[in-house]
């Protein structure tokens, strides 16, 4: 009897989340569908049959260069995440490993900026950008993303190096490791998992950012995000070519996505049981 | 060469002091086992002559060089930890070779040790195997040559057997101590098991809350404790302790008996009392009595001695090994 009932309640349970990915999906879904459509069919109503064209997709390439976005997506979110990286890993390390009576404060006010409105700074870091000449500069962007994700990224690695037992390090200590060694040969390789996810988690914050890649970018440095919304304006709105550069521009993490999804979810679980 | 000498070692946190001030003697090749209750500092005090704990004052001395600042890869001292802190991501091998490596040693000559090590510790078949797929013991055994193979002055043990299940428990305390007999090193090692102390220690030092109640060999500590603390912390089942009445005719404020230091009789003694446990041990029983006098008692007897729950019992003590101590629970001698 027992064995019914919770087995009822497997498939309950199914159905319910099934439908909840469903809808979170659906978005995405229907703008892939769309992307499949003419432009008549796109105006003319909810539909999720469509005729399979790819007229959209040829003409959203013939009208930009799609692979320069895409490009310049690879750049500047790869680009970001190592240097948010290279910057986070010793500093993570020290407040994982050497922490003070302030580290918390600090932690927190990294965690704080992150909750301000970025429109709040837009002017300016604008003027910043426009009297350096960073203004559409690949590696204005690429510092300005890094700068934006260094709190979660130092935050995810804290979290993870504080998994590793203090007492390993001891033990390197103790068997002459020097500092760097300690870091390289031990620490390092411990906190692979973690450092993937974290890599890989600010990859996709990076290609997803808009807000400043649009704002910051006009063609040269432009990456996806640009493309998207350039085809947003200047002629009405063309609902199956947005539909397919969006599709366009969200395919590579998409890709990127499932293929890590076990890390993805390993890294973001990392330490919640033991 | 392993002599280390701890001159007024001090260690603080900001204002709580937790080792106010200990001064010790260790000599090469001596097996010393600080012992104590939870939180005595033991562990600290070990961690500050490895060099992982800062000292707040105070001096350490290994073969007489001051090591007070030094690093602790430079004090030349291995230490076994109690998580075993193996590199998870390292094969046994890699383990083991890690402290060879580090010091930039011919890799012949780490080959050649690390095979050494492994045939000493029975780790040959397992070299290529990481630390996730071996046993507790298997671990342990890893984290002792990992240790060996750099041929410190002296190794350091903390609790490193407190992980493992009873049975393999006893065989571990077996083969460190033969270790020690093979290398005739110094040996420090930590724990709260007076019995791992009693069986390894060639020198015990108890410690309790910062303090060094009693350094001595084991059997010292058995037979002349100084105080209370050693009296009831040293022996097991613990000794008996009692005041008042009892204890006056002997000329103390207390006095203690060791359960093995009772006579028990069913027609007649000293103390009459009533059995409340007997635990049956096959070659010993102990027996847990009520007694009018002296309240709850235990008796260790043999095992032949067929007392169950509710029997009336008669205790006598051994007159010659009855402990005397004062107001402040120093011995009496």
């Amino acid at each position: 009897m027992a064995r019914a009932v919770s087995k009822r309640r497997t498939v309950f349970f199914t159905i319910v989340a099934w439908i909840v990915a469903l809808l979170i999906f659906f978005p995405i879904l229907y703008t892939i569908i769309t992307s499949f459509k003419s432009e008549t069919e796109a105006i003319q109503g909810f539909n999720l049959i469509p005729s399979g064209t790819i007229e959209s997709y040829a003409a959203v390439q013939a009208q930009s260069n799609y692979f320069k976005f895409f490009l310049n997506s690879v750049i500047i979110s790869v680009g970001s995440t190592l240097l948010a990286l290279i910057i986070s890993v010793p500093a993570a390390w020290s407040m994982a490993f050497s922490p003070t009576k302030k580290t918390k404060d600090i932690l927190m006010w990294m965690l704080s900026t992150k909750m301000m409105p970025a429109v709040a700074v837009l002017v300016p870091i604008y003027l910043l950008f426009r009297d350096f000449g960073l203004l559409d500069n690949r590696f204005g962007l690429t510092v300005m993303l890094t700068m934006i994700n260094l709190p979660i990224v130092v935050w995810m690695l804290y979290t993870y190096f504080r998994e590793i037992p203090g007492e390993i390090l001891e033990a390197a200590r103790m068997d002459g490791a020097s500092l760097w060694n300690e870091i390289v040969h031990v620490l390092t390789p411990m906190a692979v998992p973690g450092i993937a996810s974290t890599l890989l988690l600010n990859i996709i914050l990076a290609w997803n950012e808009a807000f400043w890649t649009i704002r910051l970018t006009t063609t040269n440095a432009a990456p996806l995000t640009a493309f998207i919304a350039s085809f947003s304006s200047p002629q009405g709105l063309f609902w199956a070519k947005l539909s397919a550069a969006s599709t366009l521009a969200i395919a590579p993490i998409l890709i990127m996505g499932w293929f890590s999804q076990k890390q993805l979810v390993r890294g973001l679980t990392f330490g919640a049981v033991k | 060469m392993g002599n280390i000498k701890l001159r007024k070692v001090n260690k603080s946190f900001g204002a709580t002091t937790v080792i106010p001030g200990i001064d010790l003697n260790i000599e090469d090749g001596e097996f010393v086992v600080f012992v104590g209750p939870s939180g005595c500092g033991k562990s600290t005090l070990l961690r500050m002559i490895a060099g992982l704990e800062d000292v707040s004052s105070g001096k350490i001395e290994i073969d007489g060089k001051d090591v007070t600042e030094a690093a602790p890869a430079k004090r030349g001292l291995a230490m076994v930890f109690q998580s075993y802190a193996l590199y998870p991501h390292m094969t046994v091998k890699n383990n083991i070779a890690f402290p060879l490596k580090m010091a930039k040693t011919d890799p012949a000559v780490i080959e050649k040790k690390v095979a050494d090590a492994a045939r000493i510790l029975n780790l040959t078949n397992y070299l290529e195997r990481r630390p996730g797929q071996l046993s507790g013991g298997q671990r342990q055994r890893v984290a002792i040559g990992r240790a060996i193979v750099r041929e410190p002055s002296a190794f350091l043990f903390d609790e490193p057997l407190s992980n493992l299940d009873a049975a393999l428990r006893g065989t571990m305390r077996l083969e460190i101590s033969e270790l020690h007999n093979q290398l005739k090193t110094t040996m420090i090692y930590v724990t709260h098991d007076q019995v791992e102390a009693m069986t390894m220690a060639d020198k015990i030092v108890v410690l309790n809350a910062g303090n060094v109640e009693q350094v001595g060999s084991p059997l010292d500590l058995y037979h002349k404790p100084n105080n209370l603390f050693v009296a009831g912390f040293i022996g097991s089942p613990r000794m008996n302790f009692a005041t008042g009445a009892i204890s006056q005719p002997y000329g103390a404020h207390t006095i203690g008996i060791r359960p093995e230091h009772l006579r028990l009789s069913r027609e007649g003694g000293t103390w009459k009392g009533t059995v409340s446990v007997a635990e049956h041990l096959g070659a010993d029983t102990f027996l847990h009595i009520k007694t009018e006098g002296m309240g709850q008692v235990t008796a260790r007897v043999g095992g032949d001695f067929g007392a169950e729950h509710g029997d009336t019992v008669y205790l006598s003590p051994d007159e010659g090994r009855v402990h005397r101590f004062d107001e402040k629970g120093m011995a009496i001698r």
